[in-house]
């Protein structure tokens, strides 16, 4: 920081300012966009390059106890896809789930400089920040896992809904979490408390809570509107993976009424087709349902063939599916009162039905889509497939030429019950690339000063040289900056750097301490008092502020 | 007692796997002594009341007094020069010390091994090999109706494991405790963990293996030769009925400890166990889960595994991790006589390695932090004394079910923590190297 910079002669793409391939300078000075620098500022020649904000992660895996149970399975994975130390930067290994500091310098790698951890258990929230730590360059945070959480689920069975409120908070407040997470809603009681049973309906009854999958979901959208957090609840819908699941996630959505909702990996939860047997495509149902309602947005969860680990707070999902892979290494992990958790190693292939359709949905979903801002890029890292997939990505939605040559040599049943067999013509430009990796998922995030290059956004900036092929352009941009500093220079490393833990810090009223440290003292296996985590484990950090918190009515 | 004492609220033990959290430490602060410790078990107790600040030079050059300052730099120098260095231990250091140790590590290129290589690395294979379901502890306190320990004996070595988490305490859906929960002992000796059990089932040595397995048979419902009662010392009837208890129960867990991953068989016990518990899953909920030793053991697994990608076992030498128990094992390499420098932290190799390995550890200079003086700080070139984690440092370990906690510590030392010592030593070997040109690999720096 400190340092001034003018990045002259490049193409940029900004379009949160409405910038749309101009070639103008780009100054920097501590760590932020300014207007101009004055003639000692060092150049950065870009003539022939494509410059855009950061990428934003708005859905990975990349942190905490499961993502590290995952990392311990898979030795085989790591042997060849290594990561050799440099003068600046750490060692690693990679495969579908690598060590922390390659998970950091691989996002740089591909321009990528904040991510968001989607899935932590709350007692689980100081093992995710320890790694996050580790992960170096990119700026981070988590979603916390509310929707299987023993405690909130009695409080709304007994229409406690103030203090459910206030739990909320603590409990963001504890672990230092960026929002809620719901997986699953309901599910764990079954799973853990029922001999692996499953719940398939909305409205099925929860007998231990006496309360249904609606009404825990309803309960937690309303309670993330409330608080407002920059970011609404975040959901994985029950019946992920199950033919005929779009009628439940076009009731979720549904459910939220005119509230902000996001729901995550919405292709894993578009299948049409009756349960227990070959699911089809319903992307243009769920892609129309989105279009039509500005309160909702979602992040696609692309399947790409090849490698990936499953690894999701759906345990019963991880068990079916173990059933089906080739490979029967299986992790359940169950977390008391708060989640349960399913890890096993996976791999997508062209020639599987399921597969195929799977990946054709996921760019229906893409190339249906109206408003690029609320469908943004992700691939459920690594469960659709790594990060490392998403220049392959961009050019499948960039490249038609290439998009069509990949439809041919994949599952032709399959592609027959999706629109591209209808020859879906539409190419993303530029802008609407930087829309769906940057852009938008910042704006849906709350992260004012991300995901843009306006004056006073932060100086998180990727220089691509322009290449035909797109998947090798976004593959290893030329230069990175983070904060304005020079992380990747001519494509090798130039620095490191730490980056900061983004989390919010609603408003609790104390009281609520009263109600949930005797449910503690019963059923958890630590302490109240060791429970929240401590500013220690924060070090460089960023609160993101809640709008100002409505009333509970 | 002096009337000036203070207590310290919820601290943490970190004398066993269990880290209890919910410690009530009174201190004398006139005689500089923890002189209570409530809800401590009896090897917490004496983990706690029985810490005095041993008179020791806070370090030891080839036996001679030497200040803090002066053993990193020889530590260092020692660090930088070595063509083999290895580092071993970790298990009894917090997490912030583990994570230091494996950067000097990263850094010169060394070998990096935890104790879990002579504990529970064999669990740790078995884990690679076919997953496991598990919970955390206050799940199995919760829900458990149904507990199976396996070759360990908690009573001596985990006393609050019975206590606390997983047999005697009442849960969510185990309102009576003890009375709602069924617990079996397999071991092949009547050990003081016996009584507590509902039923006592003795296998001969080396036979764990046979019997699992045909657990896993009769699980499936398929038959087994009943020459393994001989075998195995066991009766197939009271396999059955362990095999029928086992599906009809709502949670089922098995606990198990060293007698399965350091006796005949060792990863295809742990393996056996492990798949066992995944079967029953068609039935009902089970998780398995290895009860483990040391302190932070589980810590240094997870800080292992977060950094490099795998748990133990690990090499650097060729600027990036390597995996490869049995070649970068510490007992198996210095048994070879390999390593031309070695960096213990919080560990006692000296005296409990096989003879060949602690005769090498003895021909090359050794670096050793400890809290104590041992077999190994004598044998070292350079020994520091190191402050107590948990009693004198503040850290993070973790259970050993992965959940992460706090530490509250009690006392002051006069002493530096392992975290300030290994950070010194890093940053002096960063400036060694990069003074002879070596601190990176600049073919490797190609970001693509």
């Amino acid at each position: 920081m400190g340092s001034k910079l003018r990045i002259v002669n490049g193409r940029l793409y900004d379009p949160a300012n409405g910038v749309d391939g101009e070639v103008r300078d780009l100054c920097v000075e501590d760590g932020r966009i300014v207007e101009s620098v004055g003639p000692d500022a060092k150049k950065i020649e870009a003539q022939g390059m494509v410059i855009m904000p950061g990428g934003v992660d708005i859905h990975c895996h990349i942190a905490g106890p499961k993502v590290n149970l995952a990392r311990k399975l898979q030795p085989e994975s790591h042997r060849y896809d290594v990561q050799p130390r440099t003068a600046f930067t750490r060692s690693g290994t990679g495969g579908t789930v690598p060590s922390t500091f390659t998970t950091g310098y691989r996002y740089a790698t591909l321009g990528y400089t904040t991510a968001m951890e989607a899935a932590v258990p709350p007692i689980g929230a100081r093992h995710t920040l320890e790694e996050l730590h580790d992960t170096p360059v990119i700026d981070k945070g988590f979603y916390v896992l509310l929707g299987n959480n023993v405690l909130l689920n009695q409080l709304m069975k007994e229409g406690r809904r103030d203090e459910l409120r206030q739990a909320v908070a603590w409990w963001l407040n504890a672990t230092r979490a960026y929002t809620i997470k719901l997986v699953n809603p309901g599910g764990d009681e079954p799973w853990k408390g029922q001999r692996n049973a499953v719940i398939t309906d909305l409205d099925q009854n929860i007998d231990s809570f006496d309360i249904t999958p609606r009404q825990v979901i309803t309960s937690l959208i309303e309670v993330a509107n409330e608080l407002g957090l920059p970011h609404p609840a975040h959901i994985h819908c029950n019946n992920l993976g199950h033919s005929g699941n779009y009628k439940t996630t076009l009731e979720t959505m549904r459910m939220a009424g005119d509230s902000r909702v996001h729901i995550t990996h919405i292709q894993f939860h578009s299948y049409g087709g009756e349960p227990g047997k070959n699911p089809t495509s319903m992307a243009p149902e769920i892609a129309a349902y989105v279009n039509d309602h500005p309160n909702v947005s979602a992040d696609v969860g692309q399947v790409m063939f090849g490698k990936s680990t499953i690894m999701t707070a759906d345990a019963p999902v991880a068990h079916l599916l173990r059933r089906l892979g080739s490979d029967k290494r299986w992790v359940n992990s169950d977390t008391e009162c708060e989640s349960g958790c399913g890890i096993i190693p996976f791999s997508y292939q062209e020639h599987i039905y399921t597969h195929a359709l799977q990946w054709a949905i996921g760019l229906e979903l893409f190339l249906l889509t109206k408003d690029p801002w609320r469908m943004v890029l992700s691939t459920d890292h690594p469960n659709g497939g790594s990060f490392m997939s998403y220049p392959r990505l961009i050019r499948l939605l960039m490249d038609r030429d290439f998009r069509d040559e990949q439809i041919k040599l994949v599952n032709q049943r399959a592609i027959r019950k999706t629109t591209l067999a209808d020859g879906l013509s539409r190419e993303y430009t530029l802008n609407e690339i930087a829309i769906v990796t940057r852009a938008g998922p910042a704006r849906l995030l709350g992260l004012k000063n991300k995901g843009h290059l306006g004056v006073g956004a932060e100086a998180d900036i990727t220089i691509y040289e322009e290449d035909e092929d797109k998947e090798k352009m976004f593959t290893a941009p030329r230069y990175v900056l983070k904060d304005g500093k020079l992380i990747i220079e001519d494509h090798e490393f130039r620095g490191d750097n730490e980056g900061r833990i983004l989390h919010v810090a609603p408003a609790y009223d104390p009281e609520i301490e009263k109600v949930i440290k005797p449910f503690f003292e019963s059923y958890y296996s630590i302490r109240f008092e060791n429970y929240a985590v401590t500013d220690h484990y924060l070090r460089a950090h960023e609160e993101i502020a809640t709008a100002k918190p409505m009333a509970a009515e | 007692m002096s009337e000036n004492t203070k207590v310290v609220e919820n601290a943490t033990c970190t004398f066993c796997g269990c880290v209890c959290d919910d410690m009530n430490l009174t201190v004398d602060l006139d005689a500089h002594k923890i002189i209570k410790a409530q809800n401590a078990c009896v090897l917490g107790r004496a983990w706690f009341t029985e810490h005095v600040a041993e008179k020791r030079p806070f370090a030891l050059i080839d036996g001679k007094e030497a200040s803090t300052e002066e053993g990193i730099e020889a530590a260092a120098q020692i660090l930088a020069n070595a063509k083999f260095p290895i580092t071993y231990g970790l298990s009894d250091t917090t997490c912030e010390a583990q994570r230091q140790a494996v950067a000097i590590t990263d850094m010169i290129g060394g070998n990096l091994d935890t104790t879990t290589s002579v504990c529970h690395g064999p669990s740790g294979i078995a884990f690679q090999g076919t997953g496991e379901s598990t919970a955390s502890l206050g799940e199995i306190k919760n829900r458990a109706d149904l507990i199976v320990f396996w070759g360990g004996n908690p009573a001596e070595s985990h006393p609050r494991l019975f206590t606390r988490y997983a047999l005697m305490p009442k849960g969510l859906r185990i309102p009576n405790g003890k009375k709602d929960r069924y617990a079996v002992l397999v071991d092949v000796r009547r050990t003081p963990s016996a009584p507590v059990a509902d039923k006592f089932i003795q296998v001969k040595p080396g036979t764990d293996f046979e019997v699992l397995w045909a657990l896993r048979a009769l699980v499936k419902g398929r038959r087994v030769d009943p020459k393994l009662e001989e075998k195995t010392g066991v009766k197939i009837a009271d396999l059955e009925d362990l095999a029928q208890r086992m599906k009809s129960c709502r949670f089922g867990a098995l606990l198990f400890g060293m007698g399965l991953t350091m006796t005949r068989g060792r990863h295809f016990n742990s393996g056996a166990l492990l798949a066992l518990a995944s079967d029953l899953n068609e039935f009902t909920h089970f998780v398995a889960k290895p009860v483990r030793g040391h302190g932070n053991v589980t810590g240094a697994d997870n800080v292992v595994s977060w950094q490099t990608g795998f748990p133990f076992g690990i090499n650097f030498g060729r600027g990036y991790p390597r995996f490869n128990p049995g070649e970068f094992t510490t007992v198996d390499l210095l048994s070879r006589g390999e390593a031309d420098a070695a960096l213990i932290i919080a560990s006692d190799p000296a005296s409990n390695f096989p003879k060949p390995a602690v005769e090498h550890l003895k021909s090359i200079p050794v670096i050793v932090l400890d809290t104590k003086e041992s077999v190994t700080t004598r044998i070292a070139k350079v020994a520091f004394a190191t402050a107590t984690y948990g009693i004198n440092v503040p850290g993070t370990v973790y259970r050993m079910d992965d959940v992460a906690i706090a530490l509250r510590p009690a006392l002051e030392s006069p002493y530096p923590s392992d975290e300030e010592v290994l950070t010194a030593i890093k940053n002096r070997v960063r400036e060694l190297l990069a003074a002879s040109g070596r601190a990176g690999n600049p073919a490797a720096q190609k970001v693509a």
